[in-house]
């Protein structure tokens, strides 16, 4: 080394088990200063849209409107999380919206009791099904024939509106019978059952969490203080008992809370747990990189537009369970847009390489209020349009900005 | 001798890039390519780290023969290249990027981060890369010589034998050239061979033991860096013609 070089700072050797509390908050506030906002944004929008509606109108914030929000925001959420792994990628999906009235379409006709109808299960694998067909379709044109995916995507929003058509036909609507599929939206957990998965899933997350220490502490890395592992946990589990009670002092959490839940926990275990998810970021990030250490980055392609077609079916099954029928506007309106607006909202990036599956949840929500207060303070459709639009400008600009701020902090 | 080509020969169609090209590289030892634009560097390199397949000759591993017919073949002899380009994701940190694509995996078929994070955090040191202050941070965020201390780590992460730089200080300020040319030599002294291609003369003195000069697809020369001068080694390179190098003047060369 030529006395030039400053002496830089060394890898700790025998780096202290846990770094400190006030080291780890001052860690947290640089991040936030340099513009790593994380979901910092949204809670703070989310209270803001809550304080505002409440005081518009008192029911906003009541048990039987929370309840309401939740069947509200399942759909966008499902949809928003296959999303999610589209825009990863830098990619986009913009036949979702027909896709999810494809899948919705397609399990109503499966169950039409004509005496010929398929038992609940397998309608709901056969309107997934079709998703998963779908993504592979459209998958196969963007990763092996290298068409974008803005216009695979696009011709498919066309073409899957035209086959949600052709299946409903004359018949205009089909009225759903079954209790299970009906009931996914429309009935409500038991507050016993609520209460055992709410033990389980922070028991589970308890051990996930201790486990990462121990590991850590095995291969002599620092861990965070215990403390702040306490502070989340407890955290956590205050949101969940916050939510059951607060649910069921009405009429209780809609199935679709659990549906939304696990597949929360599934997707997030795969974004960021698994070599698929890494592989994922890898390619949004630098697809040459991703070829040239060995990734197939067609096959990763191939997957995500599979893994959002499956997820745009289930959101339109769940869609269809809310409404108890399908008709030929069915994955039409909105659902598109707001589901890409979502993920979005929540964080994840359209240039590709960032974002969590939690920003579909929070996006959902946000868009959810949004939607749901809006319609208590009785405007019109196109004002709700219109803030959502806003809102979804407001959050992209934050994003925009912030990662201006990462870049110039060399944070990016 | 670790790896030894003989009389390698490489057509793209009418074009012979390379033409009986005799290249050698032994373990501890940093052997520096240069040549003009054109004079086959790159597809030398590529045809070691088999991403061309040679048309003809013969490459000896260890003194055995052996065919190199792609990326894989070559990674399992030893073999790892860093690119000029460093293909690096931006979007993931330190550790994430020496792993990508040969993550570590736990019970469940779970990443073992604990285990990648201790065994990048032990190669930095090994290698005494000292700049990099947190192994989680963000790629985006580091310097072109850290990134470029990553791309080696990267590289060496796997026991490997033979690390091959493609212009490794081309885009770098002064101080970070000193630390990549102080890693290249750490390289050799941990008992790797080194491959270094470059064009800056000054680099190539003061990291390489030998010299290999190609020029139009063919070796015009090998010196040894203690037998040699960048005048001598330039000649070759231009094939004598130094009037037409600017700064190459008889009276500006030491």
């Amino acid at each position: 080394m030529s006395a030039a070089t400053a002496p830089p700072p060394e890898i700790q050797d025998g780096a202290p088990p846990t770094t400190t509390v006030s080291v780890a908050v001052r860690e947290w506030f640089s991040r936030v200063k340099d513009g790593e906002l994380g979901a910092l944004p949204i809670v703070i929008g989310i209270v803001v849209i809550a304080i505002y509606f409440q005081l518009r109108n008192d029911n906003f914030l009541t048990a039987g409107n929370f309840v309401n929000l939740i069947a509200q925001m399942a759909a966008i959420t499902v949809i928003g999380m296959g999303m999610v792994f589209v825009l990863l990628l830098g990619e986009i999906d913009l036949s979702v919206g027909y896709v999810s009235g494809m899948g919705g379409v397609i399990a109503a006709v499966m169950l039409r009791p004509d005496g010929s109808e398929f038992p609940t299960w397998l309608a709901i694998a056969g309107g997934i099904g079709v998703g998963v067909g779908i993504g592979l379709l459209q998958g196969f044109f963007v990763a092996r024939l290298g068409v974008p995916s803005f216009v695979v995507t696009l011709a498919g929003l066309l073409g899957w509106n035209g086959v949600v058509l052709l299946v409903i036909g004359d018949k205009g609507t089909i009225v759903i019978q079954d209790k299970v599929i009906n009931g996914l939206a429309n009935d409500y957990v038991s507050h016993a059952l609520a209460w055992i998965v709410f033990v389980a899933s922070i028991g589970a997350y308890i051990l996930q969490q201790i486990l990462t220490v121990w590991r850590r502490g095995q291969s002599g890395l620092p861990n965070q203080p215990w403390i702040l592992i306490g502070a989340r946990i407890a955290a956590v589990a205050a949101a969940g008992i916050f939510i059951i009670e607060w649910a069921d002092s009405d009429r209780g959490i809609p199935y679709v809370g659990l549906l939304m839940l696990a597949l929360f926990v599934i997707w997030t275990f795969v974004a960021m747990r698994t070599r698929f998810g890494r592989h994922v970021y890898a390619v949004g990030g630098n697809a040459e990189a991703a070829r040239r250490a060995g990734i197939s980055v067609p096959g990763i392609r191939l997957a995500v537009f599979t893994i959002s077609g499956a997820m745009g079916a289930l959101g339109g099954i769940i869609l269809a369970s809310r409404l108890s029928s399908v008709d030929t506007s069915t994955g039409g309106g909105s659902i598109l847009l707001y589901s890409i607006a979502a993920a979005v909202i929540g964080g994840t990036s359209l240039f590709g390489g960032r974002g969590t599956i939690r920003s579909a949840v929070l996006g959902a929500i946000v868009i959810a209020m949004i939607d749901n207060g809006l319609g208590l303070v009785n405007v019109s459709a196109g004002t709700k349009y219109i803030v959502t639009g806003l809102v979804l400008l407001g959050a992209v600009t934050l994003d925009s900005l912030s990662r201006k701020r990462s870049a110039a902090t060399g944070r990016a | 001798m670790l790896l030894e080509l003989r009389g390698v020969h490489k057509r793209f169609g009418a074009v012979t890039a390379l033409n009986g090209v005799d290249f050698h590289v032994d373990s501890g030892q940093v052997m520096a390519l240069v040549g003009d634009n054109g004079a086959g560097k790159s597809t030398l390199i590529k045809c070691v780290a088999g991403i061309h397949t040679i048309d003809d000759g013969d490459v000896l591993w260890n003194g055995e023969a052996v065919s190199i017919s792609g990326p894989k073949d070559a990674g399992a002899l030893g073999i790892e290249v860093v690119y000029q380009d460093l293909a690096l994701c931006d979007n993931l940190d330190v550790v994430q990027n020496m792993y990508l694509g040969r993550e570590l995996l736990s019970t469940f078929r779970r990443l073992d981060e604990a285990k990648m994070e201790k065994r990048a955090r032990e190669v930095l040191k090994e290698l005494s890369v000292t700049t990099i202050t947190s192994v989680r941070q963000q790629v985006a965020g580091l310097s072109g010589g850290q990134r470029q201390s990553v791309a080696v780590a990267k590289a060496v992460l796997w026991n490997s034998k033979l690390v091959i730089l493609d212009e490794p200080t081309a885009a770098l300020g002064v101080a970070q050239t000193r630390q990549v040319l102080d890693l290249v030599r750490r390289l050799a002294e941990n008992g790797l061979a080194v491959v270094l291609v470059s064009h800056n003369m000054s680099d190539v003195f003061e990291v390489a033991d030998q010299i290999t000069v190609l020029r139009l697809g063919q070796n015009v020369a090998e010196f040894d860096k203690d037998k040699t001068t960048q005048r001598e080694v330039v000649e070759a390179i231009t094939a004598g013609q130094l009037s037409r190098v600017p700064g190459m003047h008889e009276e500006s060369i030491a």
